[in-house]
C-alpha cells in the first residue's frame, strides 16, 4: 500500500476551472477518501501553470509528473495506478520530468538559457556542488541504484551503446563501443579514468561541469566500473584548477561515508574506489596514452596505438578512459533510457554538445545545446551577436586542434561529421568567435606557438615541424614573408598531420591550414603588400598621432628610440624612419589620440 | 617569516614525509611521485634539490627519473619564487581581448620580466595556459584568486593591493618581534 507522501498540485487558473478543473480535484479527494489515503497525500491549489490549452493540469510529486486535459472519471484511475501501485498512468501525462526541465524552472525560457538543453550540466546552477543532499534531490544516484539492482554490465554497455553517445573529448568515439572493448577484456585488474586534463585554450567546460556538479562524474565513473568490471577509477585533473579538485575531493569523502564509493556500493557485490591524479601543466597529458605515462609517473609523453588502452593502459592493464563530459551524460542514459537520448541530435551524433563560448560575443559562457544546432543560432541567437557593432570575421571550433571558420559556414549544423567536413574539428568544446579586428594570420600563429610549446617533443614530425612553420609566421606577421611561404606551410602542415605519433602532432596544423584555406587574401596581403587589415601585426602598421593630442607628452617619454617630437600641450609628431613599431606609445596615450594604419 | 608560518611550514613537511613512508607500501609506488612534487612545492614553494633527494630515497626511485619528471611538467619550478604568483593568462579569448596589455601592463609595474620574481622577492610574474575563465577575459590568476575583466588601470590597482597588504602585514609583525623582546 502506498505510504508515500504524494502531493498533489492542481492548476486553479480561470482556464482550468472552465474545463471543470474543480470537479476533477473533488473527485480526487472523493477517491483518495474511499481508499482511506487522505492523510497520506496533500493538495496544492496552484495559480496558472501555463498550460491552458491542455487544462485541467495536475502535477503529482515527487516525480514533478503533469497530467492534462483531466475529466473527473480519471480520478479513480490515477488513484489507483499513481499513487497506489506507483505507475503513472501515461496516457494522461502531457509532461514527464526530464532531468534537464528542472533547469528551466529556475531559470525560465530566456533568450540564453530557452535555446538550450542542459543534459551534462543539468545541475549546474542548481544544486549547492558541496552538498550530496542537494544531488540526491535531483535523482542523484538513481542511475547507479538502478543499474546495481536491476541491470548487469551487459546491460548497461547495451544501453549506452544504444544510446548513440561518443566520447565527449573530441574524437568521437563511440562510448558504447569503447566501454564494450575494455568488458571483454579477461583480465581482472581495469581502471576507469576520467579525463579532466583540459588543457585547449578557451575551453572551461570541464571546469565548470566539475565545480557545478561534482557528483555527477562520479555516478558516471562508478556505473563505468560497474560495466567493465573495474573496481579503481582515477580523475586526471589539472592542477590549474584548484576549486574543481576541491570539491571533487569533498564529494568523493561524502560518496564514501554514504556507501556511494567503497566496499559493497549500497549493499551490493560491487566495490569501487576513486583517487584524485593532479596534472602538472602539460597540454600533451589530454593524449590518453600521455595522460597514461603521467598517472604511471613518468613524463607525460605518448606512445603509438594500438594496443589501445581498452587492451593494454594503465599500468599495462584495460583502462576506460572518458571525458568528464561523456561521464556527466551516463546518468541520464541510464535514468532517461537510451530512447530517449537518442531522440536528440542528428543521425550520426547523438544528445547534446556543451560548448565554452568565448571571444567577441554578448553573451560569453558555457552553453549545452542539442547536436544539430547551427553556429549561427549559437553565436548570434544564444551568444547575442557581436559588440560594438563590428563584423562576424570567424568563429574557431576545437581549440589548437580545430579550425577558423569563416561567414559561409555559420548555418552548419553541430555534429562531428558536419564540423569536420567544414574543416574544423568539434574538439572538445572551445568556441571563439573572431570579429573583423583579429587578424587570421597571427591567430594560427597564436595557436602553432601553444602547439609548438607543448610539443613533449618525441617525434620529429611535431618537434621539428611546428617549430619551422612557427618560424615562418613569424616571418609573414613581421612583414618578411616570403613568396611560396603559403605553398611552404601547406606542405609542412600535410607531412605533420600525417606523420605525427599523436594526437597534438596531428591536429597541430589545423589552426594554419584552415586559415589558409578561408583566408588565403590575408596571408597574401601579408607578404606581397605588407599588410595586416586587422592593424594586429605592429610590424606591418604605423602609428599616427592625431589631432587630438593635447601634448602631454607622455608618449614622448616611453618612446625607446626618441622617435616623437613635439612641444608640450602641443601636437606631437611620430617619425616614421626612427620608429620601431614597439606600439609602447599606443598604450601610453590617455587620449586615444595614436590611430594605428 | 613569522613565527606561525615557520610552524605551518613545520607540520607541512611532517605530514608530507607521513604521506611519503605511506605510498611507499602501495601498489605502483611511482604513480604517486607527480602528487608528492605538487606537496614539495606547497612546502618550499619550489623544488629543493635537497627534498628531491629525500623523495628518491624514500620511494627508492632514482634521482635523475624525478628531475626528468619534474623538468617535463611546467607546473614545477626549480627555483625560489615569489611571496605571490601572478599569471597572466594568455589564452585565446584572453588573446583577443587584449591580454598582450594587461602583460605589457605588469612587466612595466613591477619592473621584471616573465618567469622572474622582483627584488623584494614579493611577486613572480608568468604567462599561463588558459586558466578556464575565458568569459571575463582578459585575466590574471594571483596565488589562486582570478582577477578579470582587466585593463591598464584595474591590473595596477590589483598589484598595489598586495603591496598594500604585505605592507601591513610587515609593519604587524615588526611590532610582534619588538614586542618579544625584552
Amino acid at each position: 500500500m502506498a505510504n508515500k507522501r504524494f502531493t498533489l498540485t492542481c492548476c486553479d487558473g480561470s482556464s482550468c476551472l472552465r474545463n471543470q478543473a474543480r470537479q476533477v480535484r473533488q473527485a480526487l479527494e472523493e477517491e483518495l477518501e474511499r481508499q482511506q489515503l487522505r492523510q497520506d497525500v496533500e493538495i496544492h491549489l496552484s495559480g496558472c501553470v501555463g498550460m491552458c490549452s491542455k487544462g485541467p493540469i495536475l502535477i503529482v510529486n515527487p516525480g514533478y509528473i503533469m497530467y492534462g486535459n483531466l475529466r473527473p472519471e480519471d480520478a479513480v484511475e490515477i488513484v489507483q495506478k499513481h499513487l497506489v501501485e506507483g505507475e503513472p498512468v501515461s496516457r494522461l501525462v502531457i509532461s514527464e520530468d526530464h532531468l534537464f526541465n528542472r533547469f528551466y524552472r529556475i531559470f525560465g525560457d530566456s533568450e540564453f538559457f530557452g535555446r538550450q538543453m542542459r543534459i551534462a550540466l543539468r545541475n549546474c546552477g542548481i544544486v549547492d556542488p558541496e552538498k550530496l543532499d542537494d544531488y540526491l534531490a535531483m535523482r542523484g544516484y538513481e542511475a547507479l541504484a538502478r543499474v546495481l539492482t536491476e541491470m548487469t554490465p551487459q546491460q548497461v554497455i547495451e544501453e549506452v551503446k544504444k544510446s548513440g553517445l561518443r566520447g565527449r573529448g573530441g574524437a568521437g568515439f563511440p562510448t558504447g563501443l569503447k566501454w564494450e572493448y575494455t568488458a571483454r577484456q579477461p583480465e581482472s585488474e581495469k581502471y576507469v579514468i576520467c579525463n579532466a586534463d583540459e588543457g585547449d585554450p578557451g575551453a572551461f567546460m570541464d571546469r565548470s561541469a566539475i565545480e557545478g556538479d561534482p557528483h555527477t562524474i562520479l555516478e558516471g565513473m562508478i556505473i563505468g566500473g560497474y560495466a567493465i568490471g573495474s573496481h579503481q577509477g582515477i580523475i586526471y585533473i589539472r592542477a590549474e584548477y584548484p576549486l574543481a579538485v576541491k570539491r571533487l575531493q569533498k564529494a568523493i569523502e561524502d560518496a564514501r561515508r554514504e556507501g556511494l564509493l567503497g566496499e559493497r556500493i549500497l549493499g551490493s557485490d560491487f566495490s569501487f574506489d576513486i583517487r584524485i591524479c593532479l596534472g602538472a601543466g602539460a597540454f600533451v597529458c589530454g593524449e590518453e596514452t600521455a595522460m597514461i605515462h603521467s598517472i604511471e609517473g613518468y613524463r607525460g609523453m605518448p606512445r603509438p596505438r594500438p594496443p589501445y588502452p581498452s587492451v593494454s593502459g594503465l599500468f599495462g592493464k584495460p583502462t576506460l578512459i572518458n571525458n568528464v563530459e561523456t561521464w556527466a551524460n551516463i546518468p541520464v542514459v541510464i535514468i532517461e533510457g537510451a530512447k530517449w537520448f537518442s531522440s536528440i541530435g542528428t543521425a550520426t551524433s547523438k544528445g547534446t554538445k556543451v560548448f565554452a563560448l568565448a571571444g567577441k560575443v554578448h553573451n560569453t559562457g558555457l552553453i549545452e545545446v542539442p547536436m544539430g544546432t547551427t553556429l549561427r543560432e549559437i553565436i548570434f541567437g544564444i551568444g547575442g551577436g557581436i559588440p560594438n557593432g563590428k563584423k562576424f570575421k570567424a568563429v574557431q571550433t576545437g581549440g589548437p586542434s580545430g579550425g577558423c571558420l569563416p561567414e559561409q559556414y555559420l548555418d552548419t549544423q553541430i555534429d562531428y561529421e558536419s564540423l569536420t567536413k567544414a574543416g574544423s574539428i568539434m574538439g572538445s568544446g572551445g568556441m571563439i568567435v573572431i570579429d573583423e579586428d583579429s587578424c587570421m594570420v597571427k591567430m594560427a600563429k597564436f595557436f602553432i606557438e601553444f602547439t609548438q610549446d607543448e610539443s613533449c617533443g618525441k617525434c620529429t614530425p611535431c618537434r621539428e615541424g611546428t617549430k619551422r612553420m612557427l618560424e615562418i609566421l613569424t616571418r609573414i606577421t613581421k612583414g618578411d614573408g616570403r613568396p611560396g611561404d603559403i605553398e611552404k606551410l601547406e606542405r609542412l602542415g600535410m607531412m605533420i598531420q600525417k606523420a605525427s605519433l599523436c594526437g597534438l602532432g596531428q591536429s597541430a596544423p589545423n589552426p594554419i591550414l584552415s586559415t589558409i584555406r578561408n583566408f588565403r587574401d590575408e596571408y597574401e596581403e601579408h607578404i606581397h603588400q605588407k599588410k595586416c587589415r586587422a592593424h594586429e601585426c605592429t610590424a606591418l602598421l604605423s602609428f599616427i598621432i592625431q589631432d587630438n593630442c593635447v601634448g602631454c607628452g607622455a608618449c614622448k617619454r616611453v618612446c625607446p628610440v626618441n622617435a616623437i617630437s613635439g612641444n608640450r600641450k602641443e601636437k606631437h609628431v611620430i617619425s616614421q624612419q626612427l620608429c620601431i613599431k614597439c606600439g609602447q606609445c599606443y598604450l601610453a596615450c590617455k587620449f586615444n589620440a595614436i590611430a594605428k594604419e | 617569516m613569522t613565527q606561525t608560518a615557520v610552524q605551518v611550514k613545520e607540520d607541512k613537511l611532517q605530514s608530507l614525509r607521513e604521506y611519503m613512508q605511506t605510498v611507499k607500501d602501495k601498489p605502483y609506488p611511482e604513480s604517486y611521485l607527480i602528487e608528492i612534487l605538487h606537496k614539495v612545492q606547497d612546502v618550499f614553494g619550489y623544488l629543493p634539490r635537497e627534498m628531491m633527494d629525500e623523495v628518491a630515497h624514500t620511494l627508492e626511485i632514482p634521482t635523475a627519473h624525478i628531475w626528468g619528471v619534474a623538468t617535463f611538467y611546467h607546473h614545477f619550478n626549480r627555483e625560489p619564487i615569489g611571496k605571490h604568483v601572478v599569471s597572466i593568462c594568455m589564452g585565446t579569448a584572453c588573446y583577443v581581448k587584449g591580454a598582450s596589455a594587461v602583460l605589457e601592463t605588469l612587466k612595466k609595474e613591477l619592473g621584471i620580466e616573465v618567469g622572474k620574481t622582483t627584488p623584494d622577492g614579493l611577486f613572480t610574474l608568468r604567462e599561463a595556459r588558459c586558466l578556464g575563465a575565458c568569459g571575463i577575459a582578459p585575466v590574471i590568476m594571483v596565488d589562486e584568486k582570478i582577477y578579470g575583466q582587466l585593463d591598464t588601470k584595474k591590473t595596477i590597482d590589483i598589484i598595489n593591493q598586495y603591496r598594500k597588504a604585505a605592507a601591513v602585514e610587515q609593519t604587524a609583525a615588526g611590532a610582534e618581534s619588538r614586542r618579544g623582546k625584552p
